[in-house]
């Protein structure tokens, strides 16, 4: 009986210790040529893989970096790390790493329950780009939210909400690393990457509606009627297809307040002391 | 001695409300302006060749296919084109309409007015696709893909039956029931007219079981035509649909990506012959439909004769809704698309107005999928619409692709069946939406 046993850890050791060496000697060969200076630069990577800088993930992002020479590195930036998780590389690297404004998603529609109530009733798969498919939205608009949230569901880091009260989506500035998920998913490409502004403070229309004003104005009282009045006050805005468009280079400091006091339907969102109480940012 | 026939994978059976089985065709009516949108099919849409000011009469050609997979656009009254701008379709989109304001009813000397029945056929097989594109004859069954692509076979194809698709298997919908019991005469020459452009013999009528009129009237009457022969169907739904009734009729089995004709058929709705019908003989371009206007809440359902352009709302006053609808659809609940805005046209292939009830519309709460197989075993596809689902659910699309999703016609059977009342067939549409999307 004991040599049963023997002989069985004998033949077992030996399998083992064959298994290893094989093992060993293909480990050697098929080894995976790891650049440790992109292990250390992916260690520095915010790690979402979410594909905001363009490139497949984290890791992929990382070779990049440690690749790059000095030209190419500058046109390379993780906006989720942003310019902090930049400069660190940068300095591994020996390079430097030019100023990145820091960004901020916003929605361009402020058709609330209030502004565009429900017209019709949707009973469907709670989908916007569903939704968007098979109808117009209960609002109506057909270039408005759809309140079915596929942008808070497809957020990675959890920065979008929906609001009760509005019924609309709402990004929290802090969690919002503008990865652009939101603006990929959206159906109707509502979203916006933007700049953050001095001290947080921007200034937007909330309205993507190309209709005519009249047209606009039945289905949603925020709509932006292409009335002009705002590029009357500041030449640089521009207005095409009946909507406001306020460029990033419009001082939200200087003009902010003003093109908010005076857009007839609100439809200017200004986020700073005195401009018009918004829930988006 | 006539087998019923039926397709073997999945199918269900839904109730059939079929409330206006006994109620005849009759005129709609003119309303006092129409909307004529200038796609009502598939591909591109129309240009436009009236100017607003023009006058038209009844047949008078308002626009011209622009391209292959377009379709040609027929004045349905006889007036005045008072505007040509965007107006809000059936579900709330802005389209490209042309609108009459209607004065008198003039019809294009060129119409054949008289109800007589002609059975020569005159036209030479080139002449009848010829006549048929230019009379904007799309597919009357819900799909609108234009007539005369179907008849044009391409090189190396063989042909060698037509089925005539009379099965109409969504549940209210009876359009094509009695367009067969009250012109079927028409629709067995259309076919033969068909056989004679495709150069082949052989039409097959396909009928569900639930017409009994129908079956009986188109077989004593196939009796004196050679080549068509009347096919009796099991019901089940959803045989109506393409791939399902040719395996059905047939026994062949159209493989995925596939059309009929990589099978040796074409497969025309019963709705279209007829329209093919009155297109070649009597040369009467498609700018009417028969319209089933039903529902679960309204005093005076029916089949119209429904110029194209009529606003809905001008046939739910007719039907007049005991109380105002809660859910109106174009087309049958199943596929239909469900209308937010009333005032949306008729278009060619709006097949039916479907009012109900307020209380009647699935609003249900959903619950968790429990596996338990139904939807895969009910699936006419063959599908597995809860891995879909779980796939859709994650946003893998390349995996849903994988199980074959593109292959989902969309019939509504799974969201049917789900005793969860998950809303399967959208996570299907959605799945099938983004893959196409990401080509």
């Amino acid at each position: 009986m004991s040599e049963l046993i023997i002989a069985n850890i004998i033949i077992l050791a030996s399998v083992a210790v064959i298994a290893a060496i094989i093992l060993y000697f293909a480990a050697q060969k098929f080894k995976i040529q790891n650049n440790p200076l992109a292990e250390e630069i992916a260690q520095m990577l915010p790690q979402a893989n979410c594909g905001a800088c363009g490139r497949a993930g984290c890791q992929d992002f990382a070779n990049a970096c440690a690749t790059a020479d000095a030209e190419q590195f500058a046109h390379l930036y993780c906006p989720v790390g942003g310019s902090k998780t930049m400069n660190q590389i940068a300095k591994k690297l020996g390079y430097s790493s030019p100023e990145h404004e820091p960004t901020v998603a916003v929605l361009h529609c402020n058709g609330t329950c209030q502004n565009a109530p429900d017209k019709v009733e949707y009973i469907g798969l709670k989908s916007c780009r569903l939704a968007h498919r098979a109808f117009v939205g209960k609002t109506g608009c057909p270039n408005g939210c759809l309140r079915l949230g596929d942008c808070v569901r497809n957020c990675p880091f959890g920065a979008i909400e929906m609001d009760k009260e509005t019924g609309l989506p709402k990004v929290n500035p802090d969690k919002c690393t503008s990865c652009g998920a939101c603006v990929r998913i959206c159906p109707r490409g509502l979203y916006e990457i933007r700049p953050r502004g001095k001290d947080g403070i921007m200034i937007y229309v909330a309205c993507s509606n190309k209709q005519k004003g009249a047209i606009a104005r039945k289905n949603c009282l925020a709509a932006c009627i292409g009335c002009k009045k705002c590029a009357i006050i500041c030449p640089e805005i521009k207005v095409e297809e009946n909507l406001s468009r306020i460029p990033t280079t419009v001082d939200a400091k200087t003009y902010g307040e003003e093109l908010a006091a005076n857009c007839p339907t609100g439809a200017i969102i200004y986020t700073g002391k005195k401009g018009k109480k918004d829930e988006q940012n | 001695m006539n087998k019923t026939k039926t397709f073997h994978v999945g199918g269900i059976h839904p109730d059939k409300f079929k409330i206006t089985t006994d109620m005849p065709i009759c005129e709609a009516g003119i309303p006092e302006t129409v909307c004529i949108p200038v796609k009502q099919h598939i591909g591109a849409p129309a240009k436009i060749l009236v100017q607003k000011g023009d006058r038209v009469k009844v047949g008078t050609l308002i626009a011209d296919a622009d391209g292959i997979m377009s379709a040609d656009v027929h004045s349905s009254v006889s007036g005045e084109v008072i505007k040509i701008e965007d107006t809000t379709d059936a579900i709330g989109y802005l389209e490209k309409m042309i609108t009459i304001k209607v004065e008198g009813d003039e019809w294009e000397e060129s119409i054949d007015r008289s109800p007589d029945i002609v059975k020569e056929i005159s036209a030479s097989s080139q002449e009848i696709i010829k006549i048929i594109r230019e009379a904007g004859i799309v597919g009357m069954g819900g799909a609108g893909f234009p007539t005369p692509i179907k008849l044009d076979i391409p090189q190396g194809k063989k042909v060698d039956c037509i089925i005539l698709n009379g099965i109409e298997c969504e549940p209210y919908l009876t359009a094509d029931d009695r367009l067969m019991t009250e012109k079927a005469e028409q629709i067995i020459i259309g076919a033969k007219i068909l056989n004679k452009a495709l150069g082949i013999q052989k039409a097959i009528i396909a009928i569900d079981e639930n017409k009994p009129r129908a079956i009986e009237i188109m077989q004593k009457l196939t009796r004196s035509y050679v080549g068509v022969n009347v096919a009796i169907c099991r019901t089940k739904y959803p045989q109506g649909s393409e791939k399902q009734l040719i395996a059905a009729v047939t026994g062949r089995e159209v493989p995925p990506g596939c059309l009929p004709i990589d099978v040796n058929c074409v497969v025309q709705n019963v709705g279209t012959v007829y329209a093919v019908y009155e297109a070649v003989q009597k040369h009467k371009p498609l700018f009417e439909r028969v319209v089933t206007v039903s529902g679960n809440d309204i005093r005076h359902p029916g089949n119209y004769m429904v110029r194209i352009g009529t606003p809905a709302t001008y046939l739910i006053d007719k039907a007049e809704p005991i109380e105002p609808a809660g859910k109106v659809i174009f087309g049958g609940p199943m596929m239909g698309v469900a209308v937010t805005n009333l005032s949306a046209p008729i278009t060619k292939t709006t097949s039916g107005v479907l009012l109900l009830k307020k209380e009647s519309v699935f609003n249900p709460e959903q619950t968790a999928c429990i596996r338990c197989g139904r939807c895969a075993d009910i699936c006419p596809q063959g599908l597995e619409p809860f891995a879909i689902s779980g796939y859709v659910r994650r946003g893998e699309y390349q995996e849903a692709k994988k199980i074959h999703v593109l292959d989902c016609t969309e019939c509504g059977s799974c969201s049917y069946i789900c005793p969860a009342r998950i809303p399967l067939t959208d996570f299907c549409k959605l799945a099938k939406y983004e893959i196409r999307k990401k080509k």
